[in-house]
């Protein structure tokens, strides 16, 4: 006999599986009610809407802010963020994760070099929408992509994100010099031409970004949860951001990414992003499905 | 907590292991049929490429069925889901997986704490926690969350582990309900299966 046995037969009782109380869905908690409650005092108060954001990841996220501005519950930094726009922007950076790195995903940069640039060449000018884009590493990468292929000074690219702190730090161009290894490693992997160090000037710790790789680059602020399309466009690429998102918000992510493309726009995601559960997910093709490169239908 | 939650009460199990930990895990979903009634998801520390073939190793090796965890998809029973290596994976309230590229916790990304705290939400009571192998403390603050909602633990025994840092790490926040040889930890598996009925 299994020695595991006994110790089974001591937990376990003969009555059957009681589904309803096994699958009826966790009550809220408290914590649970002063999220929702923050998120609705965030967006009435400041108009960011972070109420279809996903749940788990939030939650962690204000957690580590109530903790970093010393409250003793989210109800209490609720409190005092409704009054104090300051500590609203503090905590923005929270509700927004700016983790992000040049020509991040390699293959994905290859991808757009041999199989979508191609066919961007064949238009007369060309519109780029990064959505999300944060502190702007992917769109420096993307220009330096398109430069190298001759379409940087025919391109517009928008630039866009919800968080201004990190906009103003994308349109700076200045990057830590120790993650410039790394870059410089991915640049070189996603079939970059150049020394990489042909790009910046290295000073103080710090790597200033060539200024004219943004001639012709706009920073914007734009919301995926409240405004609309602004521009038609060729290629939108949106990399770990609806994963953030419910599956609801993530749908009108996908419908105004869909509604900006021009007929057989592409669109990438992030390396490990699906489209799968969206409704969506019959109006875009995969171009290569590894890179999640789609196509619109 | 108004009343200890029996086995059969279980409607998902979570799993993390480090070092060791894919034959661990093997050992212990060995013989689980393919219409196992519940979930299954993993968050196993590999080194972050970009590809984990985690989930075609083990399916030709289990008759379970076995796949990468996806954003955004709904958890079904009789599904081994892995975590994806660079993501952390949670459990939405709504029974979800989702993704987030926060930084790493305890140099983890995948965190098997980010795991098991997210599927607490989800699950409540009706949730069973297994730690096993590992040089890492990730995953104790976890299954301690697991045991403060009422749900199961079990820890794979120190004594068995290959690395025993992260079941001793585990057994420094809680005693668990159980604590089993990997061949134990199948077994209660099993006739867990056994006793869930459709």
């Amino acid at each position: 006999m299994e020695p595991s046995a006994k110790v089974i037969a001591n937990r376990l009782n003969e009555s059957k599986v009681n589904e309803a109380r096994v699958n009826e869905p966790q009550r809220l908690s408290t914590l649970d009610i002063e999220l929702r409650l923050l998120m609705e005092a965030i967006y009435l108060r400041y108009s960011y809407d972070f109420r279809d954001y996903a749940g788990a990841s939030q939650k962690r996220r204000v957690v580590q802010a109530v903790r970093a501005f010393d409250c003793k519950s989210v109800s209490e930094l609720q409190a005092r963020v409704l009054h104090d726009p300051d500590l609203f922007m503090q905590l923005l950076q929270y509700l927004t994760i700016p983790v992000s790195e040049m020509f991040r995903d390699p293959s994905y940069y290859a991808c757009l070099r041999q199989e979508v640039i191609p066919v961007l060449k064949t238009y007369p000018s060309l519109k780029i929408w990064v959505a999300g884009c944060s502190t702007g590493e992917e769109v420096y990468s993307l220009a330096i992509l398109l430069r190298e292929e001759g379409l940087l000074d025919r391109t517009i690219i928008y630039a866009t994100d919800i968080n201004p702190q990190s906009l103003e730090k994308a349109r700076k161009g200045v990057f830590p010099l120790d993650r410039i290894a790394l870059y410089a490693k991915n640049y070189q992997e996603a079939g970059g031409q150049l020394d990489f160090s042909s790009y910046y000037t290295a000073a103080y710790n710090a790597a200033l970004f060539d200024r004219s790789l943004c001639d012709n680059v706009t920073f914007a602020d734009h919301s995926l949860s409240t405004d609309s399309v602004f521009s038609e466009t060729h290629l939108v690429t949106c990399r770990n951001v609806l994963i953030y998102f419910n599956r609801g918000l993530q749908d009108r992510a996908l419908g105004l990414f869909h509604e900006s493309l021009c007929h057989r726009g592409f669109l990438g995601l992030g390396s490990k992003e699906s489209i799968d559960f969206s409704d969506y997910s019959q109006r875009f093709e995969p171009l290569q499905k590894r890179e999640r490169i789609f196509r619109k239908l | 907590m108004t009343r200890p939650t029996q086995l059969q009460d279980v409607a998902a199990i979570v799993v993390g292991a480090s070092a060791g930990g894919i034959h661990a895990m093997m050992q212990i979903c060995k013989d689980l049929p393919t219409n196992y009634p519940l979930p299954i998801i993993v968050t196993l520390h590999m080194q972050d490429m970009r590809d984990s073939r985690l989930a075609a190793l083990f399916q030709h090796h289990l008759r379970l069925r076995v796949k990468d965890a996806e954003d955004k998809e709904s958890i079904r029973p009789g599904i081994l889901y892995f975590a994806v290596p660079g993501y952390h994976l949670s459990i939405e309230r709504e029974r979800v997986f989702s993704f987030s590229c926060e930084p790493p916790l305890h140099f983890s990304r995948p965190s098997i704490d980010i795991l098991m705290e997210s599927a607490v939400d989800a699950y409540g009571a009706n949730l069973m926690g297994i730690l096993m192998t590992g040089a890492n403390q990730d995953g104790a603050a976890g299954l301690l969350a697991i045991k403060q909602a009422g749900g199961i633990c079990v820890v794979q025994d120190p004594a068995e582990a290959e690395i025993d840092y992260m079941p001793k790490s585990a057994l420094a926040l809680q005693t668990p309900d159980l604590i089993l040889t990997l061949a134990e930890i199948n077994a209660l598996l099993i006739s867990l299966g056994d006793h869930h009925v459709h």
